[in-house]
């Protein structure tokens, strides 16, 4: 059986609806298991998700059993209670940044929606003011209902002023220079830079540090990421943005996920050590014979 | 709550219908994707109108109490009049007065903002070159050999620099960005599964 035929029944047999779905109309049900329907080249990637698939449902599903993992802390989540705490000592804001690069539809903005409603709950409860500027009005939006929520599960949902969370301004440099002079008038005690951030990340960071915010970042962008290593007191170097909004969440099938992407960074970094080795000895390229 | 379950729903079928057409090789599955983002256009225009709309409200209301940010939201207020004003009537083309006050006022503007990050870069640096630690020292010899080997004195002072300037970009710099991008790709794959799965719900605003 030649390959693309083993990974369409392997997909066939994991994901049933896939097969249900509309074919080309010259097409039989046998075509398509030949690999006509399925787009070429893309082989390798079905096979990565299909892989992810199981390894994070096999870790949801130990959890629900009560197999439930051990997370190390992350010293930026740690460091939240005290930003928060300190900002409620100098009676001072929070002002919580997702950056300019990223919507709604962006995985890391989701993550960091999740972090938000952590912080809104802890500062709602501190009774501390959090400013939430946004760049897109649907995470405008979404940010307003997270924090909304946030404010009614801390008991104070009086405590929620929809005016801090609002939409600011598509222009990414329009964007940075309205949250410099929020943070130039407002003197915030904690800056979260959370999400993904283009050119606008360091003079965020900066203007954070300059009003002598402690400042907690985390971002996907690698580019930025060494400007906000820099200019930050605490970061979340890319995937630990994703691990600490399972940390937060407080339903251990969240927190599984990041168990399960041990999992699958175990198999990448041996299928890298693999394939070193079979090209070193054998000169067997298993990158070319995984793409096809 | 069967608003929610709508929602989480909705979120289910469109996540599970772009991870399926990605992989196939289907007119239909190919309109419909396109049918799709056309939508996600209609949606997001009206978003921006609430968010526009949003932020005129605030700054009326600002604008109406008095105290020093009063400035501020008449100056966003008269540009978003004026802006919208030379906007309808005169267009946006070239010769245009919308187009001048673009180019004359918000372009220098946004150099401005930008030219900013010089000085911030240098500041920032300053603080993350400080050899405090082990791993300070080892970022600070490494940030001077690359920025002496990406200039001509480097070359000039030997070609060795150069070369181990390339070699750090294209070994241990590489090395260790493929690594946190393949985390990050493992995160949002993560993420945008269990949104599919109805377990990540935070786009319900926390609920």
């Amino acid at each position: 059986m030649n390959r693309p035929r083993q990974l369409s029944c392997l997909l066939s047999s994991l994901l049933p609806g896939l097969t249900a779905l509309p074919v080309a109309a010259a097409e039989t049900p046998a075509d398509s298991l030949s690999g006509g329907w399925l787009a070429a080249g893309r082989n390798a990637e079905l096979a990565g998700i299909i892989l992810c698939v199981i390894a994070l449902g096999v870790t949801a599903w130990l959890a629900r059993r009560g197999r439930t993992p051990r997370l190390r802390s992350l010293p930026a989540l740690d460091a939240i209670g005290n930003a928060l705490g300190r900002a409620t000592e100098q009676g001072t804001p929070v002002v919580y940044i997702t950056g300019w690069g990223g919507d709604m539809a962006r995985p890391t903005t989701m993550a960091s929606m999740v972090i938000l409603s952590e912080v809104a709950q802890n500062a709602a409860g501190m009774n501390c003011r959090l400013i939430f500027p946004s760049h897109d009005p649907l995470v405008a939006s979404v940010a307003q209902e997270t924090v909304q929520q946030a404010a009614r599960t801390a008991g104070r949902p009086d405590w929620y002023r929809p005016d801090d969370v609002a939409f600011v301004s598509q222009s990414q440099l329009g964007y940075a220079a309205a949250v410099d002079g929020l943070m130039a008038r407002e003197r915030p005690g904690a800056v979260f830079l959370l999400g993904t951030f283009e050119g606008e990340a360091l003079i965020l960071a900066e203007t954070a540090h300059q009003s002598r915010a402690v400042t907690i970042a985390g971002t996907d962008s690698t580019i930025q990421l060494s400007f906000l290593l820099v200019a930050c007191d605490y970061t979340l170097i890319g995937e630990e943005l994703f691990a600490a909004s399972g940390l937060v969440a407080k339903d251990q099938t969240i927190a599984a996920a990041v168990w399960g992407q041990d999992w699958l960074r175990y198999l990448i970094i041996t299928t890298l050590l693999a394939g070193g080795a079979l090209f070193s000895i054998w000169g067997f390229n298993l990158g070319a014979w995984l793409t096809g | 709550m069967l608003r929610d379950w709508l929602s989480v729903g909705v979120a289910m079928a469109a996540g599970l219908f772009m991870t399926v057409q990605y992989f196939l090789v289907s007119e239909s599955a190919n309109a419909a994707y396109r049918t799709v983002l056309l939508w996600m256009q209609i949606v997001f225009a009206f978003a921006l109108i609430i968010g526009v709309i949003g932020v005129l409200r605030i700054h009326l209301k600002k604008l109406s109490r008095p105290g020093s940010g009063r400035i501020y939201s008449g100056t966003l207020l008269a540009g978003a009049v004026l802006m919208s004003v030379f906007g309808f009537s005169g267009g946006i083309e070239r010769g245009s007065a919308f187009l001048w006050v673009f180019d004359n006022l918000q372009a220098p503007m946004q150099s401005t903002v930008f030219s900013l990050l010089a000085f911030y870069v240098a500041s920032a640096a300053y603080r993350g070159f400080r050899a405090r630690s082990m791993e300070s020292a080892v970022l600070v010899i490494a940030a001077l050999i690359v920025l002496i080997g990406r200039v001509p004195v480097g070359e000039w002072l030997s070609p060795h620099i150069p070369e181990s300037a390339d070699w750090i970009l294209n070994v241990p710099a590489l090395a260790a960005k493929r690594a946190i991008l393949i985390g990050i790709g493992l995160g949002m794959i993560a993420t945008s599964l269990k949104v599919i799965a109805g377990l990540e719900r935070t786009y319900l605003g926390g609920r």
